[in-house]
């Protein structure tokens, strides 16, 4: 339920691709609220946060592009000094290994996508604690 | 564990050696006498027969090419009368003349007798029934199996290939326990029964099938095994040499056994005609010990394989091959070593989050660069995995060929679909 949805895409050298790929996307209707870029080299994976994840799939798919979904956490961070520094102060209590993190403020609200290896582990522990994690819902209507 | 001749294929291999030494001393005795092709290639090297003291000295006979073949067609290699010739087979190549292969009457037994023990040495009895889907006809393929079979004392069924109608109702009716195959027509098979409703599991007798005449890879011989729901074995032949029956996989499945007391093995680097030690991937050279009407002496067969060192589980003391890797002709050398495509793709076939498609290009002085289309479902969204995935491919890869190659990965579908091996290499070296 507080998991967030991410459409992922391999696309090597992602500056060429990433027109064609946001155009399949605003064919589709698909709204982007967010994009992060993975490289390593000549590998690249582009990550949108879109309103609709399931039929930003299937387009993509349809258009010939390897698509895929990718589980993240998003974790509201209090937009003031310190806020950052409470959240990963958690996770690293908590031992919780991130492999990938980006974030974003929006309407004065801060928000910290987090990629972790077990998403319903790390999801247990987190809401033990006192940060609030957000549904795919409540970060598209923020 | 049975055996068709248990002494011969059990012997120790001290007696072997010495079987072989024997029939190597006779063989270039007798062609030198009847061969003037031969005449002509020892006095060329310098060789007499009498100088053929150990095994040692087989490096010092000279080799037999295809090309050899083909001049001599179609009478320059007979070595018996030809009013003692009992069979004639040709292998055609893809150009130019065929190659004229005569059999006596005791090759065709001999080469029945070696294709008894392969049906044997995978289980094989007289209990069985044996659908033999090969081309009857100048092809050597479907005739050495039949004839083994039968010395096996299977009941043999000489269907040929296609007609998948009647393959089925053979198979029904006369309740076929093995078939001899090639892998296209049986993965065809597997289809067609699927559309005709026909489980192969519930509604057929089949255990086995013999699968050869094309190259196949280790995914195919899995997805025939498992379509079907049978054991499929791989084996080696060449027409050059009886046909198939020269090497052939025992119930291990662990490379195939070569029978050494008929056939002399060598490993050559194909660039320098050196010997290779057991292990290192070569040119497959043999050296037909009792072939009567056309002895060959170290016919160069073009085949890329390796010797598999130690002892098999079965018992049998004759050395297993690798699986054909492919065809000197295709080898690349990349900073000075030799290099087999079929190497390479044998390593990215066995990673399941890798695709079918892949691209070997060679550019500047001497970089190999392999383009390496994922599997649709290797993607999970991670770029930490994609640079994971590529640098496992890069570590397999150096261990298979011995130089580091640049491995991209790309998605799946990007890369230019081609039609055989040879176009997947790209070679635009400035050299
Ligand atoms: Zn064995």
């Amino acid at each position: 339920m507080s998991a967030v949805n991410l459409i992922a895409v391999f696309a090597e050298n992602q500056l060429g691709q990433m027109g064609r790929i946001t155009q399949v996307l605003a064919d589709a209707g698909v709204n982007i609220r967010w994009v992060t870029i993975a490289t390593n080299e000549r590998l690249g994976v582009i990550k949108f946060l879109v309103d609709k994840c399931d039929l930003a799939y299937e387009s993509l798919h349809q258009k010939g592009w390897t698509a895929s979904l990718v589980e993240v956490l998003a974790i509201e961070v209090e937009d003031k000094p310190g806020g950052l520094h409470t959240v990963a102060d958690c996770l690293a209590r908590n031992k919780i290994n991130v492999e990938n993190s980006s974030g974003f403020v929006s309407n004065n609200r801060a928000v910290l996508l987090i990629e972790v290896q077990d998403v319903a582990a790390a999801r247990q522990i987190l809401t033990k604690q006192t940060l609030r994690l957000l549904s795919q819902e409540e970060i598209l209507t923020l | 564990m049975t055996y068709w001749d248990q002494k011969t294929e059990t012997i120790e291999r001290a007696a072997l050696e010495a079987l072989q030494l024997k029939r190597l001393q006779a063989i270039v005795r007798r062609v030198a006498r009847k061969v003037p092709f031969y005449q002509r290639k020892l006095a060329d090297c310098g060789v007499q027969p009498r100088d053929i003291r150990s095994l040692a000295d087989l490096r010092r006979l000279p080799f037999t090419t295809n090309t050899d073949l083909r001049d001599t067609y179609p009478t320059g290699l007979l070595a018996i009368p030809s009013e003692d010739v009992l069979r004639l087979h040709t292998s055609s190549g893809t150009t130019g003349k065929p190659k004229a292969l005569f059999f006596s009457r005791r090759d065709v037994d001999n080469a029945a007798e070696l294709m008894a023990r392969c049906l044997v040495m995978t289980g094989v009895t007289h209990r069985d029934v044996l659908q033999n889907m090969m081309t009857y006809g100048l092809f050597t393929g479907a005739l050495v199996m039949h004839y083994g079979a039968e010395k096996v004392g299977c009941l043999v069924i000489p269907a040929g290939p296609g007609n998948s109608e009647k393959q089925l109702l053979l198979m029904q009716d006369f309740r076929t326990t093995v078939i001899h195959v090639t892998p296209s027509y049986a993965l065809y098979l597997a289809d067609f029964m699927e559309k005709k409703g026909v489980d192969p599991r519930r509604d057929l007798a089949l255990r086995k099938a013999f699968v050869g005449a094309e190259s196949y890879t280790e995914e195919t011989r899995r997805k025939i095994e498992q379509a079907l729901g049978i054991d499929v074995y791989n084996s080696y032949g060449l027409s050059e040499m009886n046909g198939p029956g020269i090497a052939f996989e025992c119930e291990h499945k662990c490379g195939m056994h070569i029978w050494e007391d008929n056939f002399l093995i060598e490993i050559i680097d194909p660039r320098t005609g050196e010997p290779l030690p057991d292990g290192q991937t070569g040119e497959l050279v043999l050296t037909a010990l009792c072939r009567e009407a056309m002895p060959l002496l170290r016919y160069r067969t073009r085949d890329i394989t390796s010797i598999i060192p130690g002892p098999c589980s079965c018992g049998r003391t004759h050395r297993r091959l690798h699986r054909m890797t492919g065809r000197s002709d295709d080898m690349l050398i990349v900073r000075g070593v030799n290099i087999y495509p079929q190497q390479i793709e044998r390593v990215l076939m066995s990673l399941p989050s890798v695709g079918r498609n892949y691209q070997i290009v060679l550019e500047g002085l001497d970089e190999m660069t392999i383009n390496v289309e994922l599997a649709e479902a290797g993607f999970d969204g991670h770029v930490e995995h994609l640079t994971r995935l590529q640098s496992e491919i890069v570590d397999r890869l150096r261990a298979e060929i011995l130089t580091k190659p640049k491995v991209h990965l790309v998605p799946p579908g990007t890369l230019p679909v081609s039609e055989g091996k040879a176009k997947r290499v790209i070679d635009n070296r400035s050299l």
